[in-house]
């Protein structure tokens, strides 16, 4: 038996379609992980970076900052939170945020320093406050940057967020963890083949958000 | 009035920019700061609008010391034109010039049809409204900042190098365009350069500052060519400062004359008559044709093709001595050729007539200088 039956015999059982194991209620957990922990990455790493980025200080702090988070195994991190904390939502959002923070946190940084100094100068110049510099002259040309560091933090919290079936939680993972137990392996492949669609789904999203928030004159198309 | 009251500029990392400068800027009208690299031009323009803050002495504007307003209400009374022009490449070009209004607080549509009456102004094609910075050419790019800068109407324009990344034949276009709308606006243009030329053709008054913050002279244009202040600025105007000093001079008081200039259909009399070693041709309408020796002309057989060119004429309302006489240079006979605005010529001067005049214009602005004095 190869891979292709293995998916083609998980996707054709009815039985996969339905309840609270069923494919939908999974894949809505799943991207409910996600769209939380990258939410809460978001809201840390998006203002530090700005600001710093626009002021221009405070990037050496931030690298090292983002070294360790990158360093820090997920895995291990949600170990040690749910012997420190029990199980629940919050150990598996801890790794997931760690995870996700260091990229967005560095690509805004680097986004924001990269824009051209001579229209923020105009700006200033002009009389433009600071906080309107940021959001209409800086923040519109650093976009594209900006959104392939959600991106990637988007990417890497859907293939992560697989772990949360460790600490018996839903999402995608259950049917690779339950899959590796019961020596189930349709279920194992079936469920990898979900996380790598949602992937690609999350591609095709940022995309699509770029197309629509990034403005011709940035694109250059 | 800007009067710059002995201000110093110290950055933090001991770099004296700006030393002891006074400057007296009167209203509209253009102000050239002209100098070598990092002579302070850009720290004296950056401080009148508080981009850069003085460590010693005061700017006045109107009377009154400029850090006594709002920093934001003063950078909004003054336009600030930069050398890549710093358009915002995520907004179109009305959008961009739209910027200020729309801060003031005006409606999209007032700041918008504001935006497109500076677009003519400056001379762009309507067309341009709603592409991007990034489709617009280095010379648009810098047009755009100027009607940009010009949006809220502000009685101050300040520019630093606005033209110097554009090729020579942009930069003049964009030079003479300055003029246009300087002549139209009456705006107080405070303006840096390091190129003299540029300085000479577009200052009311030019302010020729030296390495180390110095003003080594602050004259009108006319007065720095014939009176430099000292080695530097004599060395800074370069060698050619007498021909490029007959800018200042007009022609219209040359001395022409018509007697070599005979039409095409002239009888053997008129050919032979006057006592020229050449004779101006021209067609039926009176525009010129050619040079020709006397002796090569035959009465009612004269063939436009086979004259000497006369050259580029100069019109002795308009153009400039130097003008005048870059035309007799020019010309293959040593004479210039004056024409009327439609063309038509009025007469012809030779290069030795163009020399006695600059005598006595020279002589004439000396005796200006020592009433002066
Ligand atoms: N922020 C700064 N910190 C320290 N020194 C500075 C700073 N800005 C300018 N300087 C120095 O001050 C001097 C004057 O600089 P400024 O930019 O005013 O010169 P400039 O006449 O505009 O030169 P250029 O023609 O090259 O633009 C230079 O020696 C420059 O190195
Ligand atoms: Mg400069």
């Amino acid at each position: 038996m190869n891979v292709l039956n293995f998916v083609n015999a998980f996707f054709s059982d009815s039985a996969h379609w339905q309840g609270y194991d069923g494919i939908p209620a999974r894949l809505g957990e799943h991207v409910r992980y996600t769209l939380e922990a990258l939410a809460l990455a978001a809201a840390i790493g998006l203002p530090v970076g700005l600001v710093t980025g626009h002021y221009g200080r405070g990037g050496n702090a931030l690298s090292l900052v983002a070294t360790a988070g990158r360093a820090l195994p997920s895995f291990g991190l949600l170990v040690l939170m749910t012997t420190l904390l029990g199980f629940g939502m919050l150990p598996v959002m801890i790794p997931l945020v760690v995870l996700a923070v260091p990229p967005i946190l560095v690509t805004t940084y680097e986004a924001m320093r990269s824009v051209d100094p001579s229209p923020v100068d105009a700006a200033r110049g002009m009389g433009m406050h600071e906080s309107r510099i940021l959001f209409q002259v800086e923040l519109p040309v650093a976009l594209p940057l900006i959104l392939s560091g959600l991106r990637s933090a988007a990417i890497q919290i859907v293939s992560t967020a697989t772990i949360a079936a460790y600490v018996s939680l839903g999402g995608l993972g259950r049917y690779i963890v339950d899959g590796l137990y019961q020596r189930n392996y349709e279920k194992v492949v079936g469920g990898a083949t979900l996380v790598a669609v949602l992937a690609l789904v999350t591609l095709a999203l940022f995309w699509a958000a770029a197309r629509a928030a990034v403005s011709p004159g940035v694109r250059r198309s | 009035m800007i009067r710059i009251d002995s201000v110093t500029k110290r950055y933090p990392d001991g770099t004296v920019a700006v030393d002891r400068l006074s400057l007296e800027i009167p209203d509209r009208s253009i102000t050239v700061l002209v100098g070598p690299s990092g002579c302070g031009k850009t720290t004296t323009l950056r401080m009148i609008n508080r981009m850069v803050e003085p460590s010693e002495g005061t700017i006045l504007l109107d009377g009154e010391d400029i850090q006594r307003q709002p920093v934001t209400t003063l950078r909004r009374s003054m336009g600030y034109v930069i050398q890549n022009a710093g358009l915002f490449q995520h907004r179109t070009i009305v959008d961009n010039i739209a910027t200020v209004p729309r801060m003031l607080g005006w409606g999209k549509q007032k700041a918008r049809a504001r935006a497109a009456e500076l677009m003519e102004r400056v001379g762009l094609d309507a067309a341009l409204a709603k592409r991007y910075p990034y489709q617009l050419s280095g010379g648009q790019q810098q047009r755009v900042g100027v009607a940009r800068a010009l949006a809220a109407d502000p009685p101050v324009l300040l520019m630093d190098e606005p033209f110097s990344a554009v090729d020579p034949v942009v930069r003049k276009g964009l030079q003479d365009e300055l003029l246009r709308i300087q002549d139209e606006l009456g705006k107080t243009i405070v303006f840096v350069t390091h190129d003299i030329d540029e300085a000479i053709k577009l200052g009311t008054m030019v302010a020729v500052m030296r390495t180390g913050g110095h003003l080594a002279q602050y004259a009108p244009p006319a007065e720095l060519l014939s009176g430099p202040a000292d080695a530097f600025v004599e060395d800074f105007l370069g060698g050619d400062r007498g021909i490029r000093r007959l800018s200042f001079f007009p022609s219209a008081r040359l001395e022409l004359t018509s007697d070599p200039v005979i039409p095409l259909d002239a009888t053997a009399e008129q050919i032979a008559a006057p006592d020229a070693p050449y004779l101006l041709v021209t067609d039926a309408d009176g525009r010129p044709l050619g040079w020709s020796a006397p002796r090569d002309l035959v009465a009612g057989d004269i063939r436009p093709e086979r004259l000497l060119s006369h050259g580029r004429p100069f019109v002795p309302g308009t153009d400039s001595l130097r003008v005048a006489l870059d035309c007799a240079v020019l010309s293959p006979t040593g004479w210039a050729v004056a024409v009327d605005t439609g063309g038509r010529v009025t007469g012809v001067v030779s290069q030795a007539t163009i020399g006695e005049a600059i005598r006595s214009a020279h002589a004439a602005g000396r005796d200006d200088e020592k009433v002066a004095g």
